[in-house]
């Protein structure tokens, strides 16, 4: 007996008809393609950027060359790599929270449909109202700045996971359900060796929309709360900026979060990939 | 062979109604000897798959009676095959098989030799770590089985369980699945819509009727175990296939003949 198809990868000895040659070679050309195609672009709208600002003498405090932006990260790095650490903290903080949050509320919903209808309207209250609305509210209640941010942030990214995980723990193969029932096993056993595991790819689509929310949160939360302090984060380094005319350090402070979001997104994608790749539809490889 | 007279398993005059007012089964008596291969046959709708439920104690009967008799039945004692092989697509074929003691508190270490012995029963000794979708639909099925088997069931139960599979499959896990079944002696109820597999398999067929779900006939398939290929071809299966097959469109004919009335009787 026979494990599932190896992967069609041609050997070069192998002879194969001229149109899954071509095939081959698209694949190939697709492989290359998807990362060459996007750095190139990145590359050339760089160098575009960079002739603007030369062709139309653009003065620096407007919209400075690509390579002075560069050169602010390097120069300002100590200030604007402690603040980007503040605001790691909030996000990383605050989507920790939002995990424990929203599977812990998802996991109460599921052993009570009650529940979920009494609570879940909130739920979707604070997901809808902008959270630029909610903050002079938080701003009156909560003393600590940190406490604020991390509230914010926590109300931002905190949704998505729920609702994914909800989805998720009530989307399990009722005959597997049954299958437990008829086995003796208790609620705990059910959640735990069943509707967990199950959920996993819907919490990690979740996880992956609220890692990215959690940083946009953190950095709204701090332009609202507009206090520029000892330790600051990235917004307050761009609000300080935008008020000196200081148009690269508002640059590099702006490229340091769009890094950190992609860093962000391409981790939870890795771990995302680990837990899924072996089992589910979402990680596959696709071959053909 | 290990079928005896003694009843293992009595149903008294089982009803279900659904609350959408669906009368699924009506006045289903059943007798199950300890050891027997007992197919539940009929056309789709005929409340098969709702008996079986309500045996495996999934489902509460609205009337009637499950008796089992014999030794007190212990929660090991029913194993169930579902259409779909079920299993954990997250978790090995090892561990799927373990999942049954692992719900009782067996560890996996302690689980290893009762593992080890189903998977070879049912040929998959070398496949303990692949995860289900590395496997072919009919070793997915097989996997099923282990699952079932390895908590040494005295009765298994299953749900249509090659229905999805193609034929070479099939008839293979049917030869493989009277194999363990004269080896460890359980008793057997399985439902299906195929004349031949149920001929093939059972010493028993229960010939459902549909709306309301009822037992319209029984087919005693007196031929010899064990069976094997040869069977398949022998005059006195197509004979008993014939047999039975006319007393399934008996009963599909009931259920029309119902319906007309129905329909007359309203107007």
């Amino acid at each position: 007996m026979a494990t599932t198809d190896q992967p069609g990868r041609a050997a070069p000895a192998l002879v194969i008809d001229p149109e899954e040659a071509r095939r081959e070679r698209r694949r190939k050309r697709e492989r290359i393609g998807s990362w060459l195609l996007p750095l190139t672009i990145m590359g050339l709208a760089i160098v575009l950027w960079d002739r603007i600002c030369v062709w139309n003498e653009i003065p620096q405090y407007i919209l400075p060359r690509p390579g002075v932006v560069l050169a602010t990260v390097i120069k300002d790095a100590s200030l604007l790599f402690s603040s980007l650490m503040v605001t790691l903290k909030i996000t990383v903080l605050s989507l920790a929270l939002a995990i424990a949050g929203g599977v812990g509320l998802a996991v109460l919903f599921t052993q009570s449909r009650f529940i979920e209808m009494s609570l879940f309207p909130f739920a979707i209250v604070l997901q809808v109202t902008p959270i630029v609305a909610i903050f002079p509210l938080i701003n009156i209640y909560v003393d600590d700045q940190t406490t604020k941010l991390l509230l914010c942030a926590w109300i931002v990214a905190f949704f998505p996971i729920l609702s994914n995980t909800t989805l998720g723990l009530n989307s399990v193969d009722r005959n597997l359900i049954d299958y437990f029932r008829l086995n003796g096993a208790s609620r705990w056993q059910t959640l735990w060796h069943l509707r967990l595991p199950a959920a996993m790819p819907y919490f990690l689509g979740g996880l992956k929309i609220a890692g990215g929310l959690a940083l946009i949160g953190a950095v709204v939360a701090e332009f609202v709360a507009g206090t520029a302090g000892q330790s600051s984060g990235l917004a307050s380094r761009i609000i300080e900026a935008g008020y000196r005319l200081n148009a690269p350090r508002l640059f590099a402070a702006l490229i340091l979060i769009s890094l950190t979001g992609i860093l962000i997104f391409l981790a939870l994608s890795w771990i995302s990939h680990l837990v899924l790749h072996r089992w589910h539809e979402s990680a596959l490889k696709q071959e053909h | 062979m290990p079928s005896s007279t003694d009843p293992f398993l009595l149903l008294h005059s089982i009803g279900k109604t659904f609350a959408s007012g669906v009368t699924a089964l009506e006045n289903v008596n059943l007798k199950v000897n300890e050891g027997d291969f007992m197919s539940l046959l009929g056309p789709s709708g005929c409340g098969k798959s709702t008996a079986l439920r309500i045996i495996a104690g999934l489902s509460n009967p609205t009337s009637g009676l499950v008796e089992w008799r014999g030794a007190p039945l212990r929660q090991n004692d029913i194993g169930f095959v579902f259409q779909e092989p079920t299993l954990l697509p997250w978790a090995s074929v090892y561990d799927n098989v373990w999942l049954p003691l692992r719900l009782r508190g067996v560890s996996r270490k302690d689980a290893a030799p009762q593992i080890a012995e189903v998977l070879e029963r049912v040929h998959l000794t070398g496949f303990e770590e692949a995860v289900p979708r590395e496997l072919s639909g009919g070793m997915k099925m097989r996997v099923s089985i282990a699952r079932g088997l390895v908590t040494q069931p005295r009765i298994l139960l299953m749900d249509e369980p090659f229905a999805a599979l193609d034929e070479i499959t099939r008839f293979k896990l049917n030869n493989d699945l009277l194999e363990l079944w004269a080896e460890r002696g359980f008793t057997v109820i399985f439902v299906t819509h195929s004349v031949f597999e149920s001929v093939f398999l059972s010493n028993r067929i229960t010939v459902m009727a549909a709306r309301p779900g009822r037992v319209f006939d029984e087919v005693a398939v007196d031929a010899p175990y064990p069976r094997n290929q040869s069977f398949r071809t022998s005059p006195e299966y197509a004979a008993l296939c014939r047999k039975t097959s006319d007393a399934l469109v008996d009963a599909i004919n009931a259920t029309a003949q119902d319906l007309e009335e129905t329909v007359h009787g309203d107007h």
